[in-house]
């Protein structure tokens, strides 16, 4: 006989060799009837922020993080801490892709002890301007957006929880950068920056202002990776997110700059079909985009991809079939996180999918063209975008090193004065990008090109634009403004970059009131 | 090659910051302001800032034009002081009505040109303002050798007529094609008003088209990026310049064959069609849609 009952034997047997128990109808659980839409609302994983914390398992020591992807607009960090110095947490290492001005109420947190260690990729503000005057005992950790989601990866930097605000999100996790609902309060299209953490961190809890029914797809972080959803008024403040339309510079200087840069690009012998490119933030550099399109469409050229910041300028391109691809860690306007919700061929990818040394396939390895900012270059052709001439902390590095690195074309647009500052220097105040990996300077009295790059200066050379070494540049600009006094650097060091694979770039001292 | 005109951009004197940076745009001619932009508290202060950019800052080869407060005012002559000494180029006169406001101008000029062993260097530009003015341009454009060109100037002439100004500009045609003419006959440039509203590319090209059909040099402008459009409705067709090209070419092998008459294609040149020519030539090379080397 072979019945159910006959095997019965059998079946103990089978699992106590394997090491597992025999299957008890009575103890299962009972099947559950309600119906889905109801039932999903008492999803465990909804509790308040509260809750989510003190399930999460935090304890004083440990990391937690955030993304910048509300920029200007977030909410996010600064409500998370709060309640965390509410609920009486100290020590704790707050690492944020990026930190803004709207960061400040840190600062208290920061003398309570509530946090007492910061990694991030940029500073600004009242917040940076404290740090700078030597606010925190242990410096600041600084990190391109390719070094911090490879170290995230690695493990070199390890989250402990999670906090990452998100425009939707179902009661399962499934959450992303904007929403498809009628109740949408906020949109950042991408969340390319809080992807690492969602994977990697320990626990996640996910904070959404428009908690929508399952399934909230297609989703940008997913169910599998999230701990807690808490639902909150809201994660950011929309106008400060991203603007609505396309933010096109008036600024002449920047016009010029734009001009300038798509003129080298042009004649720079990469620009040919199937290129790729990538513009940083900064009036000139996302212009610049702007300004070899009549050139594409005389030419014939396609872009393959763009990559990076995505801006209304690129999308409006990627539209019109010059640009194939649409590469997002971060979309930089409203119209780029549109495009990015409603086009599949407008791909969002994770910090370290997007500019990882150490991951061979990340798209800056396969980045033709990077137009990038700069707080400062100096007559070696390293460029600082971190720290200000006057030694305070005022930006970010970004995906900076990062693109200058990988790119097979790096421009940097800085202008050789900004008002009584001079940006072409001896030495920069602090080494971010390095000058072997830096290959044009543009900037309004004339276009440099690192010697390295010959062929690049004999190109643009003869389409007859400017050339002219930044030495050169650096006179000009001290014959006007005159030599700077030296900066009140004190001796203790408040900040560390961390160069993208892992090794000390330089550090930051603190600066004198 | 005559000296280019097609933009004269305003900056005004008492800001450093648009005084250093107004010849990395390439306007022909910048015009530093030291009247009507500047505040009467601040007239001292822009006269000096004016004298020590002229002095130290490196324009290049672009025309450096000050903008001088009338003689009748208590700046006037210690404007024309400052600025002949600076080393400027050409002084502007405001709200030019008589030849005798240019000579009374020109005389000053000299003063201060003797005392520095510079007699001659400084050329006038004067800005007309008025019906008084336009009345009598021809008069105002030949009132001195030194000047260079005359210039309208449409928000006071608009008010002082009892109108204001339209998209059209119908208003201003008499006062542009007076000025135009006084400047011809007198054998200097004519210079076209301001457009000031900057969200409106689309009117200021048409207006640009207009002045340029109408015989303008060029015209004043308030901000660098109004620079690339008059550089556009002024660079000649490639259909002008090769016509350009041909002209000058035919003069070259008249001189070569020791001939005084010149013919294109068959067809007599005469002297018209030359200067018309080098012009377009002058134009073509300032835009850089030919280079110097095509004209070998």
């Amino acid at each position: 006989m072979n019945t159910l009952n006959d095997r019965k034997t059998l079946v103990s047997q089978v699992a106590e060799a394997m090491g597992k128990r025999v299957y008890n109808d009575g103890a299962e659980n009972h099947k559950e009837t309600a119906p889905r839409l109801e039932l999903q609302h008492e999803s465990p994983k909804l509790v308040s922020l509260e809750d989510a914390i003190r399930r999460s398992g935090l304890r004083d020591g440990m990391t937690i993080s955030f993304h910048h992807h509300f920029r200007g607009g977030d909410k996010v960090v600064n409500m998370v801490v709060a309640k965390l110095a509410e609920m009486g947490f100290k020590d704790l290492h707050l690492a944020a892709s990026s930190l803004q001005d709207v960061h400040a109420p840190l600062i208290e947190h920061i003398r309570n002890g509530v946090i007492t260690q910061i990694s991030t990729s940029g500073l600004r503000g009242e917040l940076a301007k404290e740090i700078s005057h030597g606010l925190m005992a242990k410096p600041v950790i600084f990190r391109s957006h390719g070094a911090r989601g490879a170290a995230i990866a690695s493990g070199e930097l390890h989250i402990d929880v999670a906090f990452l605000g998100a425009s939707s999100a179902d009661p399962l996790g499934n959450a992303c950068g904007y929403s498809r609902s009628e109740n949408a309060k906020s949109i950042c299209g991408s969340l390319g920056y809080a992807l690492p953490d969602a994977r990697y961190a320990d626990k996640v809890v996910v904070l959404t202002d428009d908690l929508v029914n399952y399934p909230n797809t297609p989703n940008s972080i997913s169910e599998h990776d999230v701990d807690f959803v808490v639902e909150v008024d809201s994660v950011g403040d929309s106008s400060k997110i991203a603007s609505g339309a396309i933010r096109d510079t008036k600024n002449p200087r920047d016009i010029l700059l734009a001009k300038q840069a798509a003129k080298v690009i042009v004649n720079s012998g990469y620009f040919n079909d199937g290129f790729s490119i990538q513009t940083g933030s900064g009036g000139a550099s996302l212009a610049a985009v702007k300004y070899i399109r009549q050139s594409m469409i005389d030419r014939n050229i396609q872009a393959s991809f763009a990559l990076g910041g995505i801006t209304a300028h690129m999308v409006k391109m990627h539209e019109e079939g010059l640009i194939g691809r649409l590469i997002d860690v971060q979309s930089f306007d409203k119209v780029a996180a549109e495009s990015l919700k409603n086009d599949p061929r407008h791909k969002e990818v994770a910090a370290y999918e997007y500019a990882s040394k150490q991951e061979q396939g990340s798209a800056t390895h396969y980045l033709d063209i990077v137009i990038l900012s700069a707080l400062e270059v100096d007559v070696h052709f390293n460029v600082n975008v971190l720290v200000g001439s006057d030694g305070i902390i005022r930006g970010a590095i970004g995906g900076h090193p990062d693109t200058a690195e990988d790119s097979a074309l790096s421009i940097i647009v800085c202008p050789m004065l900004r008002g009584r500052i001079p940006c072409i220097v001896d030495e920069v105040t602090t080494l971010i990008t390095p000058g072997r990996t830096v290959d044009v300077v543009v900037t309004e009295y004339g276009i440099a090109v690192n010697p390295n790059r010959p062929e690049i200066a004999e190109r643009l050379r003869e389409a007859g634009l400017h050339l002219v070494t930044l030495e050169e540049l650096r006179d000009r600009a001290l014959k006007i403004i005159g030599t700077p006094a030296p900066l009140p650097f004190g001796e203790k060091v408040v900040g560390v970059v961390l160069n993208r694979g892992g090794s000390v770039m330089d550090v930051i001292k603190d600066i004198k009131e | 090659m005559k000296r280019l005109r097609r933009t004269m951009m305003f900056v005004p004197g008492n800001n450093p910051g648009m005084m250093q940076d107004a010849y990395i745009y390439g306007p022909d001619s910048i015009m530093l302001d030291l009247e009507d932009s500047v505040t009467m508290a601040e007239k001292d202060t822009a006269r000096l800032l004016v004298y020590n950019a002229l002095k130290s800052i490196d324009y290049g080869k672009t025309e450096m034009v000050v903008r001088i407060n009338p003689l009748s005012t208590p700046y006037g002559k210690k404007d024309v002081e400052a600025v002949v000494k600076a080393g400027v180029d050409v002084i502007r006169m405001p709200k030019t009505e008589t030849a005798e406001e240019v000579v009374e101008v020109e005389r000053e000029i000299e003063r201060v040109e003797r005392e520095i062993g510079c007699l001659g260097r400084t050329q006038i530009m004067a800005a007309i303002e008025s019906t008084l003015g336009v009345v009598n341009a021809y008069a105002i454009a030949t009132a001195s050798k030194r000047m260079m060109g005359i210039a309208l100037g449409a928000e006071d002439y608009c008010a002082n007529l009892k109108t204001q100004r339209s998209p059209e500009g119908m208003e201003l045609l008499m006062a542009r094609q007076t000025i135009v003419v006084a400047a011809r006959a007198a054998g200097i440039d004519a210079l076209d008003t301001v457009y000031s509203n900057l969200n409106d590319m689309e009117t200021f090209r048409k207006e640009v088209e207009l002045i340029h059909q109408l015989g303008f040099d060029g015209k004043s402008i308030i901000n660098p990026r109004q620079i690339e459009i008059i550089n556009e409705v002024f660079t000649p067709t490639q259909k002008a310049i090769d016509k350009a090209l041909a002209v000058i070419a035919a003069i070259k092998e008249a001189e070569s064959k020791g001939s005084g008459v010149i013919a294109v294609n068959g067809k007599m040149v005469d002297r018209p069609v030359v200067i018309r020519a080098q012009r377009v030539i002058d134009l073509a090379l300032a835009s850089g849609v030919i280079k110097k080397e095509d004209l070998v």
